[in-house]
């Protein structure tokens, strides 16, 4: 943007405030210097500036100057373009400050730092000068979070190609975002799945190439009482686990099977004998990484399995 | 703070709004502090004043709204007109501050009566912008006894040393040392104690998950003037020259390995992916080749896929050698 444009941005903004009535574009052009003289030229001039305004989130209001009159005038509200009274205590400001440093090396520092600003041009000192005891990162390193965010935010469907786990190839989808959560450190969008008619959730890092919008802002309406981060736990679950092991274990070692013991007793020299619950049989391959220092003993599906894991182990 | 990138005249026209009102709920405001609170030189600013001093309405009737100066390196708006107060959040920008926060609170209990006052004011403040914040949340694992977290934080502010029973994984091992702690960080979903190890003489970070146990001792934490703490935004995992790279093929079914751990390279072919790791221990891989099966295979270093080998026919060797499955 040239210097020009963004002194003739100011000033609309400034004019469109301050006035009381709404102005057509006729006496817009009057007030605010910068525009040129060929009406034809100003009227596209005109268009562009009221899009690049709208970007910003200033609430740019068209409707009749005056009663009767044919043409469209032009103005913000005051009450709709300003940020509300706000003031924190310094213990608040502190937190607020820790909460923009969240991303601060993701897609959204620009955001939360515009945020920011406009809190401390509210008469917020958000500094941080503090050694906080917490110090929290979100990161947003999948190419696809920034278009989803964009489309949660502006309520947009969305298409994809989406290499489901442990499948080949990949797929389009075309998704009506609900919503993004991450999910201990992972980023997953829910959603309306348009040719699957059905609740759909899938991971960021599996989409590949690029997030097309599929249709204009405001045209997905997230249900009543929808819970995204239900549906991504829901997803993202291991089976409740409501079947019991025993293992035997060598002494001095499987201690991640140890913490979640529900017994643990000795078994002749060196071994101890453990019961564990478990989920599925996709416990095995857990169980299997423990290599000679750990045997499943029963349920005898489970014991195959383990078996047939160690066997597959290429030589 | 201006975000990252290019300054583009957006941006620009957001900070020209800003800063009338920034003055304003000051009074008054020093050249040096308001550039640096805008991430801008002062010459950058002067000019940003310049500008809106030089904002001109020409009809009814010509005047110039906004009246400041900015003498002796004060700035001083007398004439703020229609721009005093700061343009509203975004959706965008309300949901960025209330989605952290609201994992702030989530994570920490201890701090939770100043997010929770912050919640409510910003989403106050932000109004319906605020709405659509609830469509974004971040869930960090708390696979980690309940005052853990809260003991941690209070031997950090007490500037205590801790005793830890702390669990590693990739030698199934349990291990216990004194730690002397620095900060709690929270990165990539999951609660860490930073701290310096006494065991290690090093600065480590102990997962709260595969805490154990811990003590609070009665003794002053010492950590070293030399401690570093880690720079959390450079990610917590860089390998060092001295790792060792392991090379892994991978069949569709073990591709979450990929997804799980920081892999240096991945490469797709066909269905397969070969995928590169560093790490400076491969116990911890042996381990994984066991529990992937045919779904991986260690192709490099060729004496980590020799011991692949080995353990796995150790385990097998158990199987067969009588440990009897359960008959009763």
């Amino acid at each position: 943007m040239s210097r020009r444009k963004t002194e003739r941005l100011l000033g609309l903004v400034v004019c469109l405030l301050s006035t009381r009535r709404a102005l057509t574009a006729a006496q817009i052009r009057e007030a605010v210097p910068g525009y040129p003289d060929s009406f034809e030229a100003f009227k596209r001039m005109f268009e562009r500036d009221k899009e690049e305004l709208r970007e910003l989130g200033i609430p740019l209001e068209t409707d009749l100057a005056s009663p009767g009159d044919e043409e469209a005038g032009y103005r913000i509200r005051r009450q709709a373009y300003e940020l509300p009274e706000i003031t924190l205590e310094p213990d608040e400001a502190a937190v607020l400050g820790l909460a923009a440093r969240v991303w601060q090396r993701a897609e959204l520092a620009g955001t939360a730092a515009g945020a920011l600003l406009k809190l401390r041009a509210a008469g917020i000192d958000a500094e941080d000068t503090t050694q906080p005891v917490i110090e929290p990162r979100v990161h947003t390193g999948e190419a696809a979070f920034g278009p989803l965010w964009e489309a949660v935010m502006d309520r947009r469907p969305v298409t994809f190609a989406y290499r489901a786990a442990g499948r080949s190839g990949v797929q389009q989808r075309r998704l009506e975002p609900w919503g993004v959560v991450n999910r201990h450190g992972r980023w997953y969008v829910a959603g309306h799945d348009v040719d699957r008619d059905a609740v759909r959730v899938f991971r960021l890092s599996r989409i590949e190439g690029a997030v097309a919008f599929s249709g204009p802002p405001g045209s997905v309406v997230v249900p009543a009482g929808t819970d995204v981060r239900e549906l991504v736990r829901d997803w993202d679950s291991t089976p409740p686990a409501h079947r019991t092991a025993t293992l035997r274990v060598r002494t001095g070692a499987g201690y991640g099977l140890r913490r979640r013991a529900l017994s643990e007793r000795p078994d002749g020299e060196g071994w101890d004998e453990i019961r564990v619950s478990f989920g599925d049989i996709g416990y095995s391959d857990y169980l299997a990484s423990f290599g000679a220092d750990v045997i499943a003993v029963d349920p005898p599906d489970l014991r195959e399995a383990v078996i047939r894991r160690l066997k597959g182990v290429p030589q | 703070m201006t975000g990252p990138g290019v300054q583009t005249g957006s941006q620009r026209l957001q900070r020209l709004l800003a800063l009338v009102p920034y003055v304003v709920s000051r009074n008054t405001v020093g050249l040096a502090e308001t550039a640096a609170a805008f991430g801008v030189t002062e010459r950058e600013l002067v000019d940003d004043l310049n500008m809106l001093w030089c904002v001109e309405l020409r009809a009814p009737d010509p005047y110039c709204p906004i009246d400041l100066s900015y003498e002796g390196g004060e700035i001083v708006v007398s004439e703020a007109e229609s721009i005093g107060r700061p343009l509203r959040l975004g959706a965008d920008e309300a949901s960025a501050l209330l989605v952290a926060l609201r994992m702030l609170a989530d994570v920490a209990p201890a701090g939770s009566s100043a997010l929770s006052r912050t919640i409510a004011k910003l989403e106050a403040a932000a109004g319906e912008s605020a709405a659509v914040s609830a469509q974004v949340q971040v869930q960090v694992d708390k696979g980690h006894a309940g005052d853990v977290l809260a003991q941690m934080q209070d031997a950090i502010e007490r500037q205590r040393r801790i005793h830890l029973r702390y669990y590693v994984p990739g030698r199934d091992e349990a291990t216990e040392r004194d730690v002397d702690p620095m900060r709690l960080l929270v990165v990539e979903g999951r609660t860490y104690l930073e701290g310096w190890c006494r065991r290690a003489e090093g600065v480590r970070l102990f997962r709260l998950d595969r805490v154990l146990g811990m003590q609070v001792l009665d003794v002053a934490a010492a950590v070293p003037p030399e401690a570093e703490p880690v720079d959390v935004d450079e990610g917590l995992f860089r390998p060092s020259p001295q790792d060792i790279s392991v090379v892994l093929e991978l069949r569709p079914a073990g591709h979450w390995v990929a997804e799980y751990y920081p892999c240096e390279s991945v490469d797709r072919r066909d269905d397969e992916l070969r995928v590169t790791l560093r790490t400076p221990d491969t116990r911890w891989v042996r381990r994984l080749a066991l529990r992937l099966g045919e779904d991986g295979r260690v192709i490099a270093p060729a004496d980590l896929a020799a011991q692949v080998s080995e353990d796995a026919a150790a385990a097998l060797g158990q199987y067969a050698s009588g440990i009897p499955a359960r008959t009763n």
